[in-house]
């Protein structure tokens, strides 16, 4: 049996003051009321630690980078006291041989008990020979792991939707770990981003262990908790847009004023994250706040969806790229010009036949 | 052919019922407004000067918008609930009779009349066959598709939870994709139905001028009148 989160805790030297202190400061970074204090407190005496499998497919490590800045709680703390992450090699000690090992370790001792997060996500063309981990494709060992885990956590929008591997035209065919063909059908929770806010991936980790099952999800699978609202929903700069200040140029006086960016390009009214009010780096500031747009990287496909700087997404296949109004504006205006030259040829034909019929 | 000798015969039919001519003045201003806020929320206008308290412009403009998709919306909702108790005309746009023979027959009169190789229109109390495909293709399933995906993205400013996003956004944001499709696919159809107005009005007008019946006034008056007689055969 594995340690109980709060013996670990005990066996770090923390009192037991400070532990419901942090389960109070949990409860409260959750959005969960006061009386969840005394449920956090008590799983974490005894419940078991979970472990954690943490792969890593075609991917930048944007994910791991995050993580380990979570502020509220600290990675450490859920490295070390909260999860039991038995396996990730960018951050493991252990390398080659010893690293692989622990995989095959865990899931002969935690069969079916344990979390699966993959960061990345596999190439399957080629028999997936883009992305070799120890040897062997990644998708093989996604598959295998899937198939013991109990439930699988997809990690940045790679895993989630394929981000800029699987962009147009997808060379490796990368595919996000949901439409993997073949992988076991285990429950699982997208936390999209490139990369998710590291707030938003501890306390996802923490939810699950605390209350030993997913936080309510979205249709596509995403904790409505982080996710539910658009970031245009929450933006600072939301009074601008409804006033009708934007900036036009990143250089002109509305850019100094910190007027919308709407017109430049912000994806916030299209895309669903928690950036506006959470925040980057223990919530100093986001995208917008820095004067840039958001480019909408929690969205599925965002690469493909037009230049960062424009707010209309360009359409391909017509031969030309233009946005919808940019083709649209030129439909009516054939069908303008159609209708007044069929307008004038009607008046002559019109006016040649005058009296056929008298 | 007659002229002189026949005296002149005027009939008239009346085709639109009171409630199908309030409902076309209503939509038709309801569209105008929707393509003008939404071409201008998707493309704004030049920034206010001055401080953001002193303005509610986008506020406004989208402020119509969502107003007039609403008008448009239970307008649409109430015309088809017209269609069920109205006359059969107002079942036209609805219901083309595509399995009809006669139907394309006719359509291809239509089509030669309206490529000046057909000397004669063909005189119809209600729509002609090319009229009512066009209605019930570009502007009947263009509009349900605007009325789908705007209350979709309606909804995903009302937040989840409301009754506009359970019944529209949760279902066809993730259909898209994402959101930006959602606009993409808004703004495309936008443009249907704009080629369908520009090609509705000039139709109208030039029917008006050129066949046998009333075209512009019967939409006010709801009675078509038939300069040569009524069509002894209306229907398919």
């Amino acid at each position: 049996m594995a340690e109980t989160f709060y013996e670990v805790m005990r066996r770090q030297g923390i009192t037991r003051r400070s532990f419901l202190k942090y389960c109070s400061l949990t409860a409260a970074s959750l959005g969960l009321g006061p009386a969840f204090a005394p449920q956090i407190a008590h799983a974490m005496e005894t419940k078991p630690r979970i472990p954690v499998l943490w792969l890593h497919g075609l991917e930048c490590t944007c994910c791991s980078e995050s993580f380990i800045r979570s502020a509220h709680p600290l990675a450490k703390d859920v490295v070390l006291s909260m999860i039991s992450l038995d396996y990730d090699d960018t951050i493991m000690a252990a390398a080659g041989q010893q690293a692989e090992a622990i995989i095959e370790e865990t899931i002969a001792k935690y069969d079916g008990n344990f979390i699966l997060a993959v960061e990345g996500n596999p190439p399957l063309n080629q028999d997936g020979m883009s992305c070799i981990i120890a040897g062997k494709p990644f998708v093989d060992q996604l598959r295998h792991v899937a198939d013991h885990c109990k439930a699988i956590i997809s990690w940045g929008s790679c895993a989630s939707w394929g981000c800029v591997q699987a962009a147009r035209p997808n060379p490796t065919r990368a595919t996000p770990v949901h439409k993997v063909p073949g992988i076991a059908d285990k429950p699982i929770i997208k936390v999209p981003g490139c990369p998710p806010i590291a707030e938003v991936m501890t306390a996802v980790i923490t939810y699950i262990l605390t209350f030993d099952r997913f936080p309510e999800l979205d249709r596509q699978g995403r904790p409505k908790m982080f996710y539910s609202q658009r970031i245009h929903d929450k933006c600072y700069r939301r009074p601008h847009f409804d006033a009708g200040q934007f900036v036009e140029q990143f250089d002109d006086e509305g850019a100094r004023k910190g007027y919308c960016l709407y017109k430049v390009g912000c994806k916030g009214p299209t895309t669903y994250n928690a950036c506006s009010t959470v925040g980057w780096n223990g919530g100093l500031s986001f995208p917008i706040q820095a004067g840039h747009g958001c480019f909408g990287c929690s969205e599925d496909g965002f690469w493909d969806k037009g230049g960062f700087y424009e707010r209309l997404t360009d359409i391909h296949g017509f031969g030309v790229e233009a946005n919808a109004d940019e083709i649209g504006g030129a439909a009516a205006t054939v069908v303008g010009v159609a209708a007044a030259a069929h307008a004038a040829a009607s008046a002559v034909k019109r006016a040649l036949h005058k009296g056929d019929d008298q | 052919m007659s002229g002189n000798t026949e005296p002149h015969k005027e009939e008239a039919v009346y085709v639109y019922e009171a409630p199908v001519r309030i409902w076309h003045w209503v939509n038709a201003f309801a569209i105008l407004v929707l393509c003008l806020t939404g071409y201008l929320i998707g493309s704004p206008l030049p920034s206010v000067p001055g401080d953001a308290s002193g303005y509610f412009l986008m506020g406004w403009i989208r402020y119509l918008h969502f107003s007039a998709g609403y008008i448009l919306a239970f307008g649409f909702l109430f015309r088809i609930y017209w269609a069920f108790v109205g006359n059969s005309h107002a079942r036209e746009i609805f219901v083309p009779p595509v399995w009809k023979r006669k139907f394309w027959e006719e359509m291809w009169h239509e089509i030669l009349w309206y490529l000046m190789i057909a000397r004669r229109p063909l005189a119809y109390e209600g729509h002609n066959p090319l009229a009512q495909l066009v209605m019930h293709v570009a502007f009947v399933w263009a509009i349900v598709f605007l009325i789908f995906t705007g209350f979709a993205l309606y909804g995903e400013g009302a937040g989840m939870g409301t009754w506009v996003h359970t019944l529209f956004s949760s279902w066809i944001i993730p259909l898209f994709g994402q959101s930006q499709d959602v606009h993409t696919w808004h703004h495309m159809a936008m443009w249907v139905v704009i080629c369908f107005v520009i090609i509705h009005i000039y139709v109208a007008v030039r029917e008006d001028i050129m066949s046998e019946q009333s075209i512009i006034s019967s939409m006010f008056s709801g009675w078509r009148t038939f300069r040569n007689g009524r069509p002894k055969d209306h229907g398919y």
